[in-house]
C-alpha cells in the first residue's frame, strides 16, 4: 500500500469517459422521481395540496421552507 | 469507469453536507428576518390559535430537516445530471462539470425563480393567492428547466460548426432571452402589507438567495472533489495492476 501513497499520483484518463445513456436511464429517471416526491413534501405539501390532514408537515419544516424560496401562506 | 450507482452514492453524501451547511447559514442569517416577520405579523393581527410546533422546533429540528431532505434529494438528482454530462462536456474534467452543472442548475433552478418569484417571510403572503403563487412559481420553474434544455440543444447542435466557446454563448443567450420573455410576460405578485420593514424583506430574500448559493456551490465543488478523488485512485490501481 506504501507504494501507491508514495508514488506520484497520475492525472485521470485525458479524455473523460461518458456513461452509456442505456446504463443511465433507469438512474435518472427513479432518482428524478425520488427526488421530486422529496422536494413535493419539504416544499409544498399541505400548502395547496394535502396529501396528509392537519399542518404538522406544514409547521414543522415551515422555516425551511419559506428560506428556501418556496411560496408559503 | 464511473457507475451512476457510486455517483448516486456520492451525490446524496455531498447532498447531506450541503444540507448541513445551508441549515447553518439560514438559521444564522435566515431566523432573524423570519422573527422579525412573526414579530409584524401578531403586533398586526388578531391573536390567532397557537402553532402546533413551536418556534424553537421550526427554527432548528424543523429548518434542519427540511435543509437535509432537500439536500439530499437535489444531490441525487445532481449526480444524476453530472452522470449524463460527465464526459459529454469536450475534455471538461470531473471538478470543472460539476461546477458547470451546479452553476447550470443555481441559476435555472433558484437564481431565475427567485429574480420574479423571490422568496417571502411569514406575514408578507396572502392565503387566499397561495395556489396561484405555487402555480406561478413552479411554471417559471418548469419554463426555466426547458429554457436550459433548449440552450444545451441549441449548443450540441452549433458546436461543430460554431467551436465549443461561440456555441455555448449561443445557448446561454437563447436561455437569458427566454427567461426575459417570461419574466416580462407572467404577472408580477405584490402583495407586501402597509408597514413592513423593507429592511428585514431584503435581508430575508437575501438570506434565501444565500441559502441556495450555499447548497449549490456544496455541491459542485464536493461531488467534483469526489468524483476527481475516486477517478485518481482508480488511475493508480490500474497503473500499478
Amino acid at each position: 500500500m506504501s507504494s501507491i501513497s508514495s508514488s506520484a499520483t497520475p492525472s485521470p484518463a485525458v479524455q473523460p469517459v461518458a456513461i452509456p445513456w442505456r446504463a443511465l436511464q433507469p438512474w435518472l429517471l427513479f432518482g428524478a422521481v425520488l427526488a421530486i416526491a422529496l422536494l413535493y413534501f419539504v416544499g409544498t405539501e399541505q400548502g395547496v395540496f394535502h396529501l396528509i390532514g392537519g399542518s404538522g408537515v406544514h409547521e414543522f419544516v415551515h422555516d425551511g421552507r419559506h428560506l428556501l424560496g418556496f411560496p408559503c401562506h | 469507469m464511473l457507475s451512476p450507482r457510486s455517483l448516486l452514492i456520492r451525490g446524496m453524501l455531498v447532498g447531506l453536507a450541503a444540507g448541513v451547511l445551508a441549515f447553518v447559514f439560514a438559521y444564522l442569517v435566515g431566523e432573524g428576518p423570519i422573527d422579525a416577520a412573526i414579530a409584524f405579523e401578531e403586533a398586526h393581527s388578531p391573536p390567532g390559535e397557537p402553532g402546533s410546533v413551536t418556534r424553537t422546533v421550526q427554527s432548528t429540528v424543523g429548518l434542519l430537516t427540511a435543509t437535509l431532505i432537500y439536500g439530499v434529494a437535489l444531490g441525487g438528482i445532481f449526480s444524476m445530471v453530472f452522470a449524463a454530462a460527465y464526459g459529454r462536456l469536450g475534455r471538461l474534467g470531473p471538478r470543472a462539470t460539476a461546477a458547470l452543472v451546479a452553476l447550470a442548475g443555481f441559476v435555472t433552478v433558484a437564481f431565475v425563480p427567485w429574480l420574479k418569484y423571490p422568496a417571502n417571510p411569514p406575514a408578507t403572503g396572502s392565503e387566499d393567492s397561495i395556489g396561484r403563487r405555487t402555480s406561478l412559481y413552479f411554471l417559471l420553474l418548469v419554463i426555466a428547466l426547458a429554457a436550459l434544455a433548449l440552450a444545451v440543444y441549441i449548443g450540441r447542435a452549433r458546436v461543430g460548426r460554431l467551436g465549443l466557446w461561440n456555441a455555448s454563448i449561443l445557448g446561454a443567450g437563447a436561455f437569458v432571452a427566454v427567461v426575459v420573455v417570461a419574466h416580462v410576460l407572467l404577472p408580477t405578485i405584490e402583495e407586501i402589507p402597509e408597514g413592513f420593514s423593507p429592511l428585514v424583506l431584503w435581508n430575508f430574500r437575501l438570506a434565501s438567495l444565500g441559502t441556495q448559493v450555499v447548497v449549490w456551490t456544496t455541491l459542485g465543488l464536493g461531488l467534483g472533489a469526489l468524483v476527481e478523488r475516486t477517478l485518481r485512485r482508480e488511475a493508480v490501481l490500474t497503473a500499478s495492476a
